[in-house]
């Protein structure tokens, strides 16, 4: 070890490192400085002692206060839970119709259907519930199955044409192809057309109409206003799932397009399609 | 009437005078400062008054707001996101009212600097002000500068220990009082104190109080004018802030030098002598420990308190006072010139002194004249442009107010009857502590018609909706127009709002969008 020695410039200590003649002085750090160092050193140690740190061959060690991050995250989302419990039970303990009218629980409702909406439902009613061909808007108050909360909520339950469901919603248009003849289609869909607005050959109307209290009435109604019943469309509206139109609507006549919509009670639970049903109801259509 | 070798002569070091200075790592030497009196220590006895009882009795002041709104004068309602001053109610979007003040804090001491030095460090920085404080306590406890001196060379003792237990503890209370004050700014203060009392406050509560007496009584207490001299960045900037016409303190030499103990053998023998009798009562009751003789400095918070010891000891010898004064450097520059003669030289009192005694004429003195420049009038401009718009526009501002949001997805609905239909967010922002009645109406937008959801009306033009005091209310509002009155793609309308009971009004204009084959 080196012996004491007094640098001449300065007059201070050196450490007895030396290199190429250049030595270190061995001034000393302020006490407060040292103090916080050793105080640092201190808590890192005790800190790997308290938390998960060393790590040993399968894993590491666990820290004697049992921190973990899951836990931590697995405790977040049990507080969250039960900050909800007490609508989530007022959900389940009420009809639709009757959390659609509280205030509180409505917006609660839609909070949660809308979030159930954009995960379960957006892929083939858009993310606004906008549709488009084929796939109904749900924001409109034009219902093949009905507008009502409890309406609602039926449908996402069963769903429509769902096979594995014994309740779900059933109907089915039967192709027109092999019953009409090609004019006589394109008269019935003229006439169909006239209901909405302008067509663009009139003589076609009168026949049409004939056609379609024979073919269509049964179902879609006289007047052609539809029929919840059967989730048959009323026709006369400005609303058209699969198209507006003489050639859309000869295209459905021929070879009618019958849509499938899944039930959701078994995935989603009965509490989860109550909120979706207050959420659609909520968009602007609900009767 | 002394002589000037009757003047006691105090032992007293500046810390940073050029011969003693040290490396930047050496360790602190301690100040003791001494008690001074005179009319800045008053002064500053008045400030510290005033700034204390400021800061610990605001939140204990009431303000009867009505029974929706809480009745502490200054309250910042973190929770609820409310901030109230007296009759003043600030929502957060308001925050630029708190940064209008900000910025004439800081044009204001632009202000104060560019005519009275740094009065902000010397008088009302709350670092100088609980310095103060603790230094009453430790005089005090353990005496005045010699006992204190005496008592930190004296070897441990059981007096010694009983002094520094007391001192510190008082220390602590006051550190604990100023940390606990803190607190009451943010919730009610009376409901607040019950419960830090019995322990039932919110942790963050305790943890406030505990890091603020920490702050307190480490600044305050041990690190003193180190926080001053190495921790803030005032005494950096302040040289940019200063100019020859502003006031600071200054050791007028051109007067006090060369400094003698014994003034007449020197004439005696035929040298010069100044006023200055090199007593150190001037840096004794330095708080900064340092030497005003040696020029300003950046260690220098303009305190004054050298002013006080030396026109003491000047009252004594029957000399005029302001040895040390405020003075501005134009002033001391022109003083400096006459007593050398306008050259680099040694100061020589005769220059400035005419023979009966009195000081010689065309002397320079500060006027207040002098604190009137293009400088000053910039920033009492800005300041007082800045303090207009702020109350005119909190005197102008609306307490009712509305914000709206169009759905973006989808834009517009077609219904079936062919109409169209937007959906907008709608809220309603009653910013005043009462329950308000406000109507909401639909302008322009032929036809149009609107449904509130929630609200089992038939669709109209006009709503009345309840909104609870100092809440905002959020609706959700369906616009329908028929497809008939439909004239362009995107129709601008707006939606009003009124209160009828105290004639306020708002409007927001929004779109109407429209498919572009409809009509």
């Amino acid at each position: 070890m080196s012996s004491e020695h007094v640098d001449e410039i300065s007059g201070v200590t050196t450490t007895g490192h030396e290199w190429d003649g250049i030595k270190e002085l061995n001034n000393p750090l302020p006490r407060w400085w040292v103090i916080t160092f050793y105080i640092t050193i201190a808590w890192a140690l005790a800190y790997t002692i308290a938390y998960p740190a060393w790590p040993m061959l399968g894993s590491a060690t666990r820290g004697v206060l049992g921190f973990s991050s899951r836990n931590d995250v697995k405790n977040e989302m049990a507080a969250a839970e039960a900050a909800k419990a007490g609508y989530v039970a007022a959900i389940q303990s009420k009809t639709v119709s009757e959390i659609a009218a509280d205030d509180t629980l409505r917006e609660f409702a839609v909070a949660a259907g809308g979030a159930a909406f954009k995960v379960n439902c957006v892929q083939c009613h858009g993310s606004g519930a906008q549709g488009s061909t084929d796939f109904p808007n749900l924001n409109d108050d034009d219902w093949l199955w009905g507008g009502k909360a409890e309406q609602i909520q039926q449908t996402i339950t069963h769903g429509i044409r769902f096979a594995p469901d014994a309740d779900t919603r059933q109907s089915e248009m039967p192709a027109f192809a092999d019953v009409l003849k090609p004019e006589q289609v394109a008269q019935v869909s003229a006439f169909v057309a006239s209901l909405s607005g302008p067509v663009r050959d009139k003589s076609l109307i009168e026949p049409g109409a004939k056609i379609f209290a024979d073919n269509c009435a049964a179902c879609h109604g006289g007047n052609a206003k539809g029929n919840r019943e059967l989730g048959a469309p009323d026709l006369t509206d400005a609303i058209w799932l699969h198209g507006s139109g003489e050639a859309a609507i000869a295209s459905q006549v021929r070879a009618p397009k019958n849509g499938v919509m899944p039930g959701w009670v078994g995935r989603l639970g009965e509490t989860t399609v109550k909120e979706l049903a207050v959420y659609v109801h909520s968009l602007g259509g609900g009767e | 009437m002394l002589d000037q070798s009757q003047v006691e002569r105090l032992e007293a070091e500046a810390v940073n005078s050029a011969k003693t200075r040290q490396p930047l790592y050496a360790s602190r030497k301690k100040i003791f400062p001494k008690r001074a009196s005179g009319r800045f220590r008053r002064f500053k006895w008045l400030v510290m008054a005033i700034t204390l009882g400021i800061y610990y009795l605001t939140p204990w002041l009431r303000w009867d707001r009505g029974r929706f709104a809480p009745d502490q004068a200054v309250l910042v309602d973190l929770a609820n996101r409310r901030f109230y001053f007296f009759f003043i109610e600030i929502w957060p979007q308001e925050f630029y009212y708190v940064a209008g003040l900000l910025m004439m804090a800081g044009v204001g001491l632009f202000l104060i600097t560019s005519t009275v030095g740094r009065a902000w460090c010397g008088y009302t920085c709350p670092q100088t002000v609980w310095v103060d404080l603790f230094l009453v306590v430790e005089r005090a406890i353990e005496g005045d500068r010699n006992a204190r001196m005496k008592l930190d060379a004296a070897p441990w003792s059981a007096r010694k220990l009983f002094l520094r237990m007391t001192k510190h503890t008082v220390w602590l209370v006051i550190a604990v009082a100023t940390g606990g004050a803190w607190i009451f700014y943010f919730a009610d203060a009376p409901k607040l104190l019950g419960e830090v009392v019995t322990g039932t406050a919110a942790p963050v509560a305790y943890a406030t109080i505990a890091v603020l007496t920490g702050t307190t009584y480490v600044f305050g207490g041990l690190m003193r004018e180190q926080v001053c001299t190495y921790m803030c960045p005032w005494p950096r900037i302040q040289a940019a802030m200063l100019d020859e016409n502003s006031l600071t303190v200054t050791y007028n030499d051109w007067r006090g030098e060369p400094r003698s103990r014994h003034a007449k053998k020197a004439s005696a023998v035929g040298q010069s002598a100044g006023d200055c009798v090199d007593c150190n009562a001037c840096v004794a009751v330095c708080p900064m420990g340092i030497d005003i003789r040696d020029g300003q400095q950046l260690e220098c918070i303009t305190c004054a308190l050298c002013i006080d010891a030396c026109d003491s000891v000047m009252d004594k010898l029957g000399r005029e006072r302001g040895l040390i004064s405020y003075a501005t450097l134009a002033d001391y520059n022109a003083n400096m010139a006459m007593a050398t003669s306008g050259v680099t030289g040694p100061v020589n009192p005769a220059l400035v002194r005419m023979p009966s005694g009195s000081f010689a004429e065309g002397l320079a003195h500060f006027h207040l004249g002098k604190i009137f420049r293009l400088r000053t009038y910039i920033y009492l401009g800005v300041w007082s442009a800045i303090g207009l718009v702020l109350v005119y526009s909190l005197l102008t501002r609306e307490r009712l107010e509305l914000n709206v949001l169009h759905d973006r997805n989808p834009q517009f609905v077609t219904l079936s009857d062919g109409s169209i239909r937007n959906g907008y967010t709608v809220k309603l922002l009653n910013m005043i502590p009462e329950p308000r009645t406000i109507e909401v109406t639909l302008e322009g937008l032929d036809g149009g018609e609107m449904s509130i959801v929630g609200i089992d009306q038939p669709p109209s033009r006009s709503f009345s909706i309840a909104v609870e005091p100092d809440r905002l209310k959020t609706l959700k509002i369906f616009v329908r127009q028929p497809a008939d009155r439909i004239r362009k793609p995107a129709q601008s309308f707006e939606f009003r709002i009124d209160d009828t009971a105290s004639s306020e009004t708002a409007e927001y204009t929004a779109t109407f969008n429209s498919p572009e084959n409809s009509r």
